[in-house]
């Protein structure tokens, strides 16, 4: 069995550690031992056991796509039905979870980071539900891509602050938390929503999402009495694909797809594939990881179709199973990702986000090569309601 | 002895305390940006600040995170910064150290830059986003060569990070006067004091403040306490508005002589 812990330092391997300004040591000092304090509480667990069960509405199903897996013509097909969370994505696993440490912690004001803004959602839903102050900051550029979601947040009291730098994306957005956790060290807690950062970010998130993986694996022991042959899910930052993971990583027999945004084409600034040969290892926002970056160590740009995916870096953790060869990373394009997305509401009328259409491009990559009596579990990370727009303009200017 | 530790010598001697100001590398250009250097340490510059510009500047203020942007579309790079470095060292002595974020550092490659460095005539390495065996490394890596790791404490940090910290910094130590990201402010921070006595219990290094100084009165406020007191936003803003008029080195030297009184005459004086 590989222990699949961090070290003392938050190092998988080489990856991951703690790399902020001296005035941030402090704060991440005192979360890190709460974190540890709390992680395996009783009343704690309890206590998010519960809200994912009344107020998040899990255990999520392991539903069979019969109509997608007969059209492929290949392995079984189960979608993990993260969509189905309230909120519509998996992120409100992680918020509940960093929630109920932050009022352990006694902190009242809550700030965040969100691209594709399921996270910004989960985390101003949470902050209403125990009546906390809430500031989400949101790279412009995504707040055009994902009207709906700003929407949202503001209606449930959370104030959105668009962030003009840079790409105006989610880098940008976590550049300008980070910014206001060092200015308020003291009052604030910062909800990260991706299992990307200083340590321990990556490991609390990766936690709390890995309660996927758990009733995943106790699904598909129900129905197929069996493991599945391929787990698989998009990475951006890597939550929701770390979640799934992480409880089959020690099981051989089951092989491990991880899905990044190829863009438009292979050329730094046109994708987001940190593992796809341009990137190299760097720091960036706290953590040791595959970065894309050019040769000065200046940070890529990058291109995806969907906000969430749309990252320069990847969890650490991720770069750590990659260099053992535990979890094979791909790329699907914008294109495929696309065709995906209509082909999942087709065929199974589930219209999927954006991010998780990337991981479905790959089913229908992978699937038709699979014997029919073999098994797939797909993260269906989130749901599609806020890219209708998106797609529907994108499919205009395609006609 | 190092260039750094001279100059504070040279300051503890004629009962002075320190300047130092902060500009970004290659902004606005880099024939501009040496240029800027050699007014500043015509003007009372006791040690020089050159900002390496990162793209994800993280614990910078928009002024400084706009001056790194302006550098990076003209092109700048570390290895540019060292040769504008290996240029002034004909003209000037004034101590430099580099200010920069670690990924262009980690990809140049800690040996090589420190040996470059070292060779163009660099003092010192301040590196934003190095905390602890981050930090060791790269220290020892510096020691090699004879460049000092300056380290930067915050009123944040606790005694025992403050005593190991020192232990491991060289040259001086640089005192975050706050919580926050560059950029000036109106008052003066009360915690910036506390925090330099603190230091003290653990090192004899000389102690500058910096962040949110802007004023001639936050300069004197600080040099009540401390050994210096660094400049970097109020500077790199001179340079913004100079831009439509490209009148950038009169600006900043203008700036900084009213900064300066006591420092712009002497230097006259001289």
């Amino acid at each position: 069995m590989t222990n699949y812990e961090p070290n003392e330092q938050g190092y998988w391997g080489d990856y991951g550690g703690r790399y902020v300004p001296e005035t941030l040591v402090a704060p991440i000092d005192e979360l890190t031992e709460a974190y540890y304090t709390y992680r395996d509480d009783a009343g704690f667990r309890a206590e998010i056991d519960g809200l994912l069960k009344d107020f998040v509405g899990r255990p999520s199903p392991l539903y069979f796509a019969e109509r997608l897996t007969q059209q492929l013509g290949g392995a079984k097909i189960y979608l993990k039905r993260e969509d189905l969370n309230h909120t519509g994505a998996h992120k409100i696993n992680n918020c509940v979870g960093q929630i109920l440490l932050a009022r352990r912690m006694g902190k009242k004001r809550i700030i965040a980071e969100t691209g594709a803004g399921q996270h910004g959602v989960a985390t101003a839903t949470v902050c209403a539900h125990f009546g906390l102050e809430c500031v989400v900051y949101m790279g412009t550029e995504d707040m055009r891509r994902q009207e709906l979601n700003v929407f949202r947040m503001r209606l449930m009291g959370t104030e959105v602050r668009g962030v003009e730098s840079g790409s105006k994306t989610l880098k940008d957005a976590i550049n300008e938390a980070l910014r206001d956790w060092v200015t308020n060290v003291d009052s604030t807690y910062y909800l990260l929503g991706s299992a990307l950062g200083p340590h321990p970010y990556p490991l609390m998130v990766r936690d709390f999402q890995s309660i996927i993986g758990r009733e995943a694996r106790a699904q598909i022991m129900e129905k197929e009495g069996r493991l599945p042959d391929l787990v698989m899910a998009c990475v951006g930052g890597g939550s929701n694909a770390i979640g799934l993971f992480h409880d089959f990583l020690n099981d051989d027999s089951v092989k491990m797809i991880g899905v990044e945004a190829g863009g438009r084409s292979m050329d730094l600034g046109e994708h987001a594939a940190r593992f796809a040969g341009a990137s190299a290892v760097g720091i960036l926002q706290g953590t040791k990881s595959y970065l894309l970056q050019d040769e000065h160590g200046q940070i890529g740009s990058t291109h995806s179709v969907s906000a969430g995916l749309d990252y320069a870096s990847v969890g650490p953790e991720h770069a750590f199973l990659h260099d053992r060869e535990r979890v094979s990373y791909t790329s699907a394009s914008d294109e495929e990702a696309l065709a995906a997305f209509q082909l999942l509401s087709e065929t199974e009328g589930i219209i999927p986000a954006l991010e998780t259409a990337h991981a479905i491009a790959q089913v229908v990559k992978t699937a038709p090569e699979m014997a029919k009596d073999s098994i797939i579990v797909v993260n269906l990370s989130g749901r599609g309601d806020k890219d209708v727009h998106t797609v529907a303009e994108l499919l205009r200017s395609k006609a | 002895m190092s260039r750094i530790e001279a100059s504070f010598q040279t300051l503890r001697k004629s009962g002075r305390r320190g300047f130092v100001p902060f500009v970004s590398a290659g902004d606005p250009n880099l024939a501009t940006s040496k240029e800027i250097v050699l007014a500043l340490a015509q003007n009372g510059a006791d040690i020089i600040e050159l900002g390496v510009p990162f793209t994800d500047p993280m614990a910078d203020g928009p002024t400084i995170q706009a001056s790194s942007q302006r550098a990076l579309n003209n092109g700048t790079t570390l290895a540019d910064i060292l040769q504008m470095v290996r240029d002034l060292r004909r003209e000037i002595e004034t101590p430099i150290v580099l200010f920069s974020y670690l990924n262009p550092l980690y990809r140049y490659g800690f040996e090589k830059l420190a040996a470059d460095a070292a060779d163009a005539g660099v003092d010192g390495v301040l590196v934003t986003d190095a905390v602890d065996e981050a930090a060791f490394v790269i220290s020892s890596v510096l020691d090699g060569h004879s460049l000092d790791l300056i380290s930067l404490v915050a009123p944040t940090t606790s005694d025992e990070r403050l005593e190991r910290i020192a232990a491991n910094g060289t040259g001086f130590i640089y005192a975050v006067s706050r919580s926050g990201v560059t950029g000036a402010q109106a008052e003066s921070s009360s915690s910036a004091e506390n925090l330099v006595r603190r230091v003290r219990k653990f090192t004899g290094l000389p102690v500058a403040v910096g962040f949110g100084i802007s004023t001639r009165q936050q300069v004197e406020d600080v040099w009540k306490y401390a050994d210096a007191a660094v400049v970097g936003s109020a500077i790199v803003a001179e340079v913004e508005r100079s831009l439509a008029e490209g009148n950038t080195v009169e600006r900043v030297t203008g700036f900084v002589r009213g900064l300066l009184p006591t420092v712009a005459n002497l230097a006259t004086e001289i």
